[in-house]
């Protein structure tokens, strides 16, 4: 694809009272992106943010920006913009004049310009007849909305966006998804987006940045990212994944559970041990007696579109989302094509995620909620 | 809803506080006022006021205490903007240090710029060792550097306390947006203090028209302000209570006057939002 790039980290490196927060990142992002920083909270996402909009500086590395290094370039110089976490709009100001105020800094003088602009950005957002409004008398969306007006109004290169919609509930935030991303795809901008909801980040983007611990684990297009994960952390960030281990025979062929697969990777070398990637949805239910693997089912949850049943396969438990119910306690056997099986090298992460007999929906409800006090 | 009678009746000491030692007086001033020292209706002692003499007095009391007012300003608004974007601990020690002053009686400070102040003072001392000497006590600019001494806490407290509370992704959000540092002081900082300054501007201004205690000290009896001038008539040689009140009750109205215009700006501000609500 003949894309051209407009930001370039080239190994930042930055840490606060001696903790290392980013670790030698490096990143391209292009013209016309749409693309998402997605990590759990303390990663660096959102440092990684503020660096490209300037409020912090790295402590070692470079930050080109359309071909020119501007570590040192102030905010205010860059043709960057920023939809703060929480909006920060300024509460002395009604809703026309925190949109106009990026005109009236830019000493815009035609009132008649910035009226006609600020009726654009209204118009975009959604927000028409909403000019004299205060913003405090304003709801999260209707805010939210506000803040995107603000920050577009001055055309800039690049949007910033520090988790926008975190604060918003889950109906409007499915709206404000599609409204971003057709927004995008409009203007041309390029969107920088920070969350930790893999959903979102899958949905919106044309590029997805796994982060996890200062370091970036995974650069991909949403599928990319979702069907081939690099580690064991993508596999198990990125949606629900059983991580089961297993041994690369020859290519073309793996063995897990006691069972030789089929499956069409290759060039791992032979006997060597992998991390294999099964996702719930790829298990096939058969009987017992025609699966490849067979195991006991221990628990059964209806999710709506389908059953989450959890199935213990030699002592190894797997999550299996199926249409079918299969009762609790029966014997079970699975079926899973060719196509469904990931294999990925081992890593540092093997063996910490996958398994899902410590699995509850509470401790993962209990984990998303610290998630989302990152500041 | 109505409220309930141990509601109704936790108010009655704050009335009976208020009939007694606001409402009274104010009534007692007023009562003076228009009244000679048989007790008879007169408009002598209002009118005694707008002698030249009188009206002197108030202009000197107006300026000096604008004067005062427009120097702690200068002072308070950017050490106030300076302490709220230190680190949370500097700020709370730079926030004991500006109170500090205010835990002693004001007339021992008062006292202490006086041998500061003196020609033989500190200043005048340090100044001899090379030949200089500079009269300063007794001269207007004395009593206005101990009106900002004694009130300069009064203005930057609530400046401080106003500016503390604009977050700091505000400035970001205008950096973001355009803004070189100056201009972020201008467009948010400034408008976002303003209630802060209007209240400042309050608590400096009205103690410094009525003091009496500083110019005394201060001035040395070499010009009247108006309070030198309403003590005068109450524990002075020349007591006389009638034109006392009369001084006091236009002192007051002046007050009130200048607090209302200021108000407006506040007021005038939160009344859009209301509207808006």
């Amino acid at each position: 694809m003949n894309r051209k790039k407009l930001i370039e980290l080239r190994g930042i490196t930055k840490s606060f009272d001696g903790e290392v927060v980013l670790d030698n990142i490096s990143l391209d992002i292009y013209e016309d992106e749409f693309i998402t920083l997605l990590g759990p909270s303390g990663c660096g996402k959102t440092t990684t943010l503020r660096i490209i909009g300037g409020f912090e500086t790295p402590d070692s590395g470079d930050v080109i920006f359309d071909g020119a290094r501007i570590n040192d370039t102030p905010p205010y110089k860059r043709h960057i913009n920023t939809v703060f976490q929480r909006y920060a709009l300024f509460p002395h100001l009604n809703v026309y004049e925190n949109i106009a105020f990026g005109l009236r800094v830019a000493r815009i003088r035609d009132e008649e310009e910035i009226s006609r602009r600020v009726r654009e950005m209204l118009e975009m957002v959604n927000l028409k007849g909403f000019e004299r409004r205060h913003v405090t008398t304003l709801s999260g969306g209707q805010q939210q909305r506000v803040a995107i007006a603000r920050a577009l109004i001055n055309k800039p290169r690049v949007l910033l966006l520090d988790e926008p919609l975190g604060a918003l509930d889950l109906k409007l935030r499915k709206d404000m998804q599609n409204e971003l991303k057709s927004m995008q795809k409009r203007t041309g901008i390029t969107f920088i987006y920070v969350t930790h909801d893999q959903e979102e980040a899958l949905s919106m983007s044309d590029t997805v940045v796994v982060m996890n611990n200062g370091s970036i684990m995974q650069i991909g297009t949403p599928t990319d990212i979702y069907n081939e994960p690099k580690n064991a952390y993508v596999a198990d960030f990125i949606g629900e994944s059983n991580i089961v281990d297993g041994v690369m025979i020859d290519d073309y062929s793996v063995k897990m559970s006691g069972h030789t697969f089929v499956c069409v990777d290759a060039g791992f070398g032979k006997n060597t041990p992998v991390d294999v990637v099964v996702r719930p949805e790829d298990v096939d239910v058969v009987a017992p007696e025609s699966g490849m693997l067979r195991g006991k089912v221990t628990s059964v949850t209806f999710k709506g579109v389908h059953y989450e049943v959890i199935v213990d396969i030699g002592g190894f438990k797997w999550m299996i989302q199926t249409t079918d119910y299969v009762a609790p306690d029966a014997e079970i056997g699975v079926d899973i094509e060719p196509d469904a099986i990931h294999i990925m090298n081992k890593s540092e992460y093997s063996g910490m995620f996958g398994d899902y007999s410590s699995f509850s929906d509470e401790l993962d409800a209990l984990s998303e909620n610290t998630e989302e006090e990152e500041d | 809803m109505k409220k309930s009678f141990i509601e109704r009746a936790a108010a009655y000491p704050h009335i009976v506080w208020s009939v007694l030692f606001i409402i009274a007086p104010l009534i007692f001033v007023v009562y003076y006022t228009f009244t000679d020292a048989d007790g008879a209706f007169t408009t002598e002692n209002v009118e005694r006021m707008f002698t030249s003499n009188y009206v002197l007095i108030f202009i000197n009391s107006v300026c000096l205490a604008l004067i005062a007012t427009v120097i702690c300003l200068l002072i308070a608004y950017p050490l106030a903007y300076i302490f709220s974007r230190m680190k949370e601990k500097w700020q709370r020690i730079m926030i004991l240090l500006i109170m500090i002053p205010l835990w002693m009686n004001f007339l021992i400070t008062t006292y202490s710029w006086m041998t500061i102040l003196e020609d033989t003072g500190i200043i005048n001392s340090i100044l001899s060792l090379f030949g200089l000497s500079a009269h300063m006590i007794n001269t207007p600019g004395a009593v206005v550097i101990g009106m900002v001494f004694c009130f300069l806490p009064y203005m930057i407290l609530p400046i401080y306390t106003v500016m503390s509370g604009i977050d700091e992704r505000l400035l970001e959000a205008s950096a973001d947006l355009g803004c070189s540092g100056w201009q972020r002081l201008t467009k948010v900082v400034m408008p976002m203090s303003l209630s802060g300054v209007i209240s400042g501007i309050t608590m400096v201004f009205v103690p410094s028209i009525s003091t009496f205690y500083i110019s005394q000290k201060l001035g040395g009896g070499t010009f009247q302000l108006i309070g030198d001038t309403i003590e005068s008539y109450f524990v002075g040689t020349a007591i006389n209570y009638h034109f006392g009140a009369a001084l006091s009750l236009v002192l007051m109205i002046l007050i009130l006057i200048s607090m209302a215009i200021m108000n407006h700006y506040t007021d005038s501000e939160q009344a859009e939002r209301r509207r808006i609500k």
